[in-house]
C-alpha cells in the first residue's frame, strides 16, 4: 500500500446513492404520498381504538391523554438520536444529506417534546391537582426541550448553512453524551427531595386493551415523524437551492453593473 | 510541554493585566449574591437554607459570562489562527486556555466564597465542604462552557447564544454540587456520594470539553 492512502470503510451503497440531492428529491416525491396516506390511516385506527379503550378506574377518561403523551415523549427522544446519527454523518463522512437531516429533525423533535410537556401538564392538572411538578421525568424532558432550543438557535445564528450545521452537529453529539447524565442526575435529585414517586417504575402491567391502541398510536406517531422529516428535508434542500440561485443572481448583477 | 506552559502563562498574564478581566467575574459574583437578599428579604434562616444554591447559581453565571471572550479576543487579533497552525495539538491549546481561564476567573470565585457565605448565614462548619464542592465543580463549568465558547466564536456570535447552549448542559453539575453542599449543611444524606459524582462529572468534562471545543474550532474556522 503506498503511503498516504487511507483505508476508509465505505458506507453502504444506498446511502451513497442518496448523496445526490436530485435523486433524493425524486425518491421523497415518490414515497411521500404513500407515507401521508399510511399516517392518516394509522392515526384514524389508533384514535378510534383509543376512544373505545376502557377508562382507568381511578382517572376516568383523562387517561386517554396518554395515547398522545407517551408516543410524543418517545419521538421527542428519538429525534435527538436521529440528530446524533446525522451529526456523525456530517462530521465523519461529510455526507451532504446528513446536515440537512439534522437540521430538519431539530424543530420536529422540539415540537414533539413540547407536545409531550403540554399534554403532560394537562394530564397532571386533574390527576395530581397541578399543572407542573418538578418531577424527575418532567424535568428531564424540559431540559431536553431546552437543548433542542439551543441547537435551533445555533442553526438560526449561522450565516452560511454548512458552518451552522457543523457547529450544531458538535452540539448534538455533546448533548447525546450529556442527555443520559442529565436524566440520571435529575432522577437522583428527585429522590432527594420527593419521597413518593409519581411514576412508579414497573408497577402493574398495562392491560392489552390499553396497550394495543397505544402501540398503534406509537407507530402512527413514528410515521408522522418520518413524513414530516422527509418533507422538511426536501424543503431544506429546495431552500438551499434557492439561496444558491439568489447568490448567483446577485453575483451576475454585480458583474453586469460594476 | 513547554509550549503548553507558556501558553498557560501568556493567557494568565493577559487575564491579569488587561482591564481587570480576572476580577470582573468575582465582582459579578459578589453583586449577584448581594442582589438575592434584596429580592427575597433578609430572613437569615431562609438564607442559610438556600445559601449553597445561591452561591452555586452565582458561580455558574459568573463563570459563564466570562467565557464569552475566551476565544473571541484571540480570534480578532489573529493569534487563534497561529495557535491552530502550530505544532501543538489543538485539544491541548484549548485545554491550556481553559485552565488559564479557570485559574484567573474560577479560582477568585472560590476565594471570595467564604465572605459571601458569611453574609448568607452559612454555618462555619459547612464552609469547608461548600468550598470543596466549588473547587471541584467550577472546572467542570469552565470546561463545559468551553464548548459553547468555541461554537459561538466559530459562528461570530456571542453573549446570549453561549448561555442558551451551555446552561442546559450544566444541569448535572449544578444538581450534584448543590446536593453535596446541602448534604454537608443540613444532612441527613451523606456528603460522599454526590461529591464523588461531582468529581466524576468534572473529570469527564475535562476530557470531553477540549475535544469537542477543538472540533468546533476546526470545523468552524477552516
Amino acid at each position: 500500500m503506498p503511503p498516504g492512502t487511507r483505508l476508509i470503510k465505505k458506507p453502504p451503497m444506498a446511502i451513497i446513492d442518496l448523496a445526490n440531492p436530485t435523486r433524493f428529491l425524486a425518491l421523497v416525491n415518490r414515497v411521500l404520498p404513500w407515507l401521508v396516506a399510511a399516517t392518516v390511516l394509522l392515526f384514524a385506527i389508533g384514535l378510534v381504538r383509543a376512544v373505545h379503550a376502557p377508562d382507568d378506574y381511578q382517572q376516568g377518561a383523562t387517561v386517554k391523554i396518554m395515547y398522545l403523551h407517551v408516543p410524543a415523549a418517545w419521538l421527542g427522544m428519538m429525534a435527538w438520536g436521529i440528530m446524533s446519527v446525522a451529526a456523525f454523518g456530517t462530521l465523519v463522512w461529510r455526507h451532504p444529506l446528513a446536515d440537512v437531516a439534522g437540521k430538519a429533525a431539530a424543530p420536529i423533535g422540539a415540537a414533539f417534546t413540547l407536545i409531550c410537556l403540554v399534554t403532560g401538564s394537562l394530564w397532571g392538572r386533574p390527576t395530581w391537582g397541578t399543572y407542573w411538578v418538578w418531577d424527575a421525568r418532567l424535568t428531564s424532558m424540559l431540559v431536553l426541550f431546552l437543548l433542542y432550543l439551543g441547537v435551533m438557535a445555533l442553526y438560526w445564528t449561522a450565516e452560511d448553512p454548512g458552518r451552522g450545521s457543523r457547529a450544531a452537529a458538535i452540539l448534538s453529539l455533546v448533548g447525546a453524551v450529556n442527555l443520559p447524565i442529565i436524566k440520571f442526575s435529575v432522577d437522583w435529585w428527585n429522590t432527594l427531595h420527593q419521597g413518593s414517586s409519581i411514576f412508579r417504575p414497573g408497577g402493574s402491567a398495562i392491560a392489552p386493551s390499553i396497550l394495543i391502541p397505544l402501540l398503534i398510536m406509537a407507530v402512527a406517531f413514528t410515521l408522522l415523524f418520518v413524513t414530516l422529516h422527509l418533507a422538511a428535508m426536501r424543503n431544506e434542500i429546495l431552500r438551499r437551492r434557492v439561496r444558491t440561485m439568489r447568490l448567483m443572481q446577485a453575483q451576475e448583477l454585480a458583474e453586469a453593473h460594476p | 510541554m513547554s509550549a503548553f506552559v507558556s501558553l498557560l502563562k501568556r493567557d494568565m498574564r493577559l487575564a491579569v493585566r488587561v482591564g481587570g478581566g480576572a476580577l470582573m467575574g468575582a465582582f459579578f459574583f459578589l453583586i449577584v449574591v448581594v442582589m438575592v437578599p434584596f429580592a427575597m428579604g433578609p430572613d437569615l434562616n431562609l438564607l442559610s437554607r438556600i445559601g449553597p444554591a445561591i452561591l452555586w447559581i452565582g458561580a455558574l453565571l459568573a463563570s459563564l459570562l466570562a467565557l464569552d471572550r475566551l476565544f473571541a479576543t484571540d480570534h480578532e487579533d489573529g493569534s487563534l489562527d497561529l495557535l491552530m497552525m502550530g505544532s501543538m495539538p489543538l485539544e491541548l491549546v484549548v485545554a491550556a486556555k481553559a485552565i488559564a481561564h479557570w485559574l484567573s476567573t474560577g479560582l477568585p470565585l472560590v476565594l471570595i466564597t467564604p465572605l459571601l457565605a458569611l453574609m448568607l448565614n452559612v454555618e462555619l462548619r459547612a464552609l469547608g465542604p461548600l468550598l470543596l464542592t466549588l473547587i471541584v465543580g467550577t472546572p467542570a463549568l469552565t470546561f463545559i462552557g468551553l464548548v459553547g465558547a468555541a461554537l459561538s466564536v466559530a459562528l461570530r456570535r456571542g453573549g446570549l447564544l453561549l448561555a442558551v447552549l451551555v446552561l442546559p448542559l450544566t444541569v448535572p453539575v449544578l444538581i450534584f454540587g448543590v446536593a453535596a453542599a446541602n448534604a454537608a449543611i443540613v444532612g441527613p444524606t451523606p456528603f460522599g456520594p454526590p461529591f464523588t459524582i461531582l468529581c466524576g462529572l468534572s473529570l469527564m468534562s475535562l476530557v470531553v470539553g477540549p475535544v469537542a471545543a477543538a472540533a468546533a474550532l476546526r470545523h468552524g474556522l477552516e
